[in-house]
């Protein structure tokens, strides 16, 4: 249908996106450039002056409370969920493909985790843990919440998959006497790689960027998400915005990461191309 | 053989174990603390009534679920009138695929941000001394600071827009994408205007994806209480903030009660939404 001129729709639309970007964006970048305020600048515009106060401000532990130590335990945290994530979604995945037992039931876990509103799972497991009389400590109670978050993106992620995923590349691996575990080794897991680091960016942010289920599961020590909640209440200098552009510089790295490993898995992809009736 | 017949059980089992100790016992536990009672420093195990009965006989309760209904209504509304067109834009106007994809991503990346700080990158914009009261002040629209810019409804139901309309864009560019192209060329060849083709076809045939969109929207907003909390100033209220409120004074069985309902209310509102769609088919 795209064929031809482009009408007066095209532009009004073009118009409405590029307002939509703006808006995406716009508030954002006000923060990037706030957190180079002067020493005696404020929350808001004007500049008063240009320095990186801010930035080394962040690093002196007494001026914001812990954030050095929040952000390490985001990272280990947001590492061991994405990790787990793609194992995990990619075995679950695997196993959907066929009917089994309760597969039903396990579908509609996943859903629910979806849609039962965070703050629930996270008192319920808070809940949980005061009554088995154990501690809430972020890499037990708070690493299960954000499983039970990372998790159902993980498995529908693997479902579109599957679904694209044509089975005669298993079967011509088992016609060439491959066994399961070298399927999967050498033909399963090389296809879906970028599958698979895409499971993996979404383990990885959901888990850095969570508060909600983190609330009430994470015990004594905070993750940087509420360290910055905390922040919002009782700091009001542009360290706060240093922070913020600091953690969504690490976001945009890691997104970066994940886009760079796509494109050059792409890349070798199609320079080795198939060697389809070369001959051996 | 055995081993084939046992491998999905096998390979399904760790997801399994996840959500059944990490969501389902949770809940059940917070069904079961509902009926527990309470006093100032501990709850007792008991079966009581009393947290459903104090909590649906004030009235403070039904104007808080009113409150985050109307928040979760009107969020819905604008998410849609915003996600629509933007995803019309990408899957019907953009031309080439690598357009198509660079343009999805940019939409996309703000969501693996972080929600707090795209919270707060308002407050430049926003606050009384704000960019934008400032430009409309130098303008001389106004001679004084709007004051309801941040800090209030309005900063929340932005806030929300801001965080959430890429849940509408998404699922329904993806409905869009699935669209077969002579489906409307063939409504084009029997006459159809633009708007006839928007509203008896495309629009039927993403119906799937604007029920995704709005079941990821409503059930956000409905749980949320950081939103509420950070761009209303403590000005407004949420079920959500009603059961923090709850659980810094210990009330844990008031909390758990308060949280029932509100799973209640959740569900019923999935559930209807669900009609409309199968969600398996559509991955």
């Amino acid at each position: 249908m795209n064929q031809g001129e482009r009408g007066l729709g095209f532009y009004l639309l073009a118009g409405f996106f590029c307002l939509f970007v703006l808006f995406l964006y716009g508030p954002l970048s006000t923060i990037v450039i706030l957190s180079f305020q002067g020493p005696n600048g404020g929350l808001t515009f004007p500049m008063n002056g240009l320095s990186t106060r801010w930035f080394e401000n962040l690093f002196e532990t007494q001026m914001v409370g812990d954030f050095a130590g929040s952000f390490q335990r985001s990272m280990a945290l947001g590492l061991a969920v994405m990790l787990v994530t793609v194992i995990f979604s990619f075995m679950a995945g695997l196993a959907f493909r066929r009917r089994f037992l309760g597969s039903g039931i396990v579908f509609y876990l996943a859903i629910a985790s979806l849609i039962v509103p965070s703050i629930l799972v996270s008192l319920g497991i808070g809940l949980l843990f005061r009554l088995l009389e154990l501690d809430t400590n972020w890499y037990s109670s708070g690493f299960g919440a954000h499983l039970s978050w990372t998790l159902p993106f993980g498995l529908l992620i693997m479902f579109a998959v599957f679904n694209r995923f044509s089975p005669a590349y298993e079967e011509a691996a088992r016609d060439l006497g491959a066994t399961p575990w070298q399927t999967i080794r050498h033909v399963v897991i090389p296809i879906l790689l970028p599958s698979l680091i895409g499971v993996g960016l979404f383990g990885f942010t959901l888990s850095y960027d969570e508060f909600a289920r983190t609330l009430y599961t994470a015990g004594s020590f905070n993750t940087l998400p509420l360290e910055i909640y905390g922040m919002t209440t009782n700091v009001t200098t542009p360290v706060l915005y240093a922070l913020g552009t600091v953690t969504t510089g690490l976001s945009f790295l890691v997104i970066g990461i994940a886009l760079a490993a796509f494109t050059l898995i792409d890349r070798r992809r199609r320079r080795q191309g198939s060697d389809a009736g070369r001959g051996v | 053989m055995r081993l084939a017949r046992l491998a999905p059980y096998l390979q399904v089992a760790p997801l399994t174990v996840v959500f059944l100790l990490f969501l389902a016992v949770p809940i059940l536990t917070i069904v079961m603390v509902s009926f527990w009672d309470y006093d100032t420093v501990r709850i007792i195990p008991d079966f009581v009534l009393t947290n459903y009965q104090e909590l649906l006989f004030s009235p403070v309760t039904w104007a808080t679920y009113g409150q985050t209904v109307l928040f979760a209504a009107i969020t819905w509304v604008i998410t849609l009138l915003v996600g629509f067109p933007v995803a019309y834009f990408l899957a019907f106007h953009v031309r080439s695929a690598t357009w198509q994809t660079v343009l999805f991503l940019v939409c996309t990346i703000p969501f693996w941000t972080s929600n707090v700080i795209r919270m707060i990158s308002w407050i430049p914009f926003l606050g009384r001394n704000g960019l934008l009261n400032s430009a409309l002040l130098e303008l001389r629209v106004i001679d004084q600071p709007l004051e309801f810019l941040l800090f209030s409804d309005f900063a929340v139901v932005l806030a929300y827009v801001h965080l959430y309309a890429l849940f509408m864009v998404v699922p329904i560019f993806n409905s869009m994408m699935r669209i077969d192209r002579s489906l409307i060329e063939a409504a084009r060849d029997a006459g159809g205007s633009g708007f006839q083709i928007l509203r008896s076809v495309i629009i039927p045939l993403c119906k799937p994806g604007i029920a995704i969109g709005s079941i990821f929207v409503v059930t956000i907003v409905m749980g949320d209480f950081v939103t509420v909390r950070l761009m209303s100033g403590g000005q407004s209220a949420s079920v959500g903030l009603m059961m923090m409120n709850a659980m810094s004074l210990l009330q844990y069985p008031a909390a758990a009660a308060n949280a029932v309902v509100l799973l209640i209310l959740v569900l019923l509102t999935v559930a209807a939404m669900m009609r409309v769609v199968d969600v398996r088919k559509e991955l």
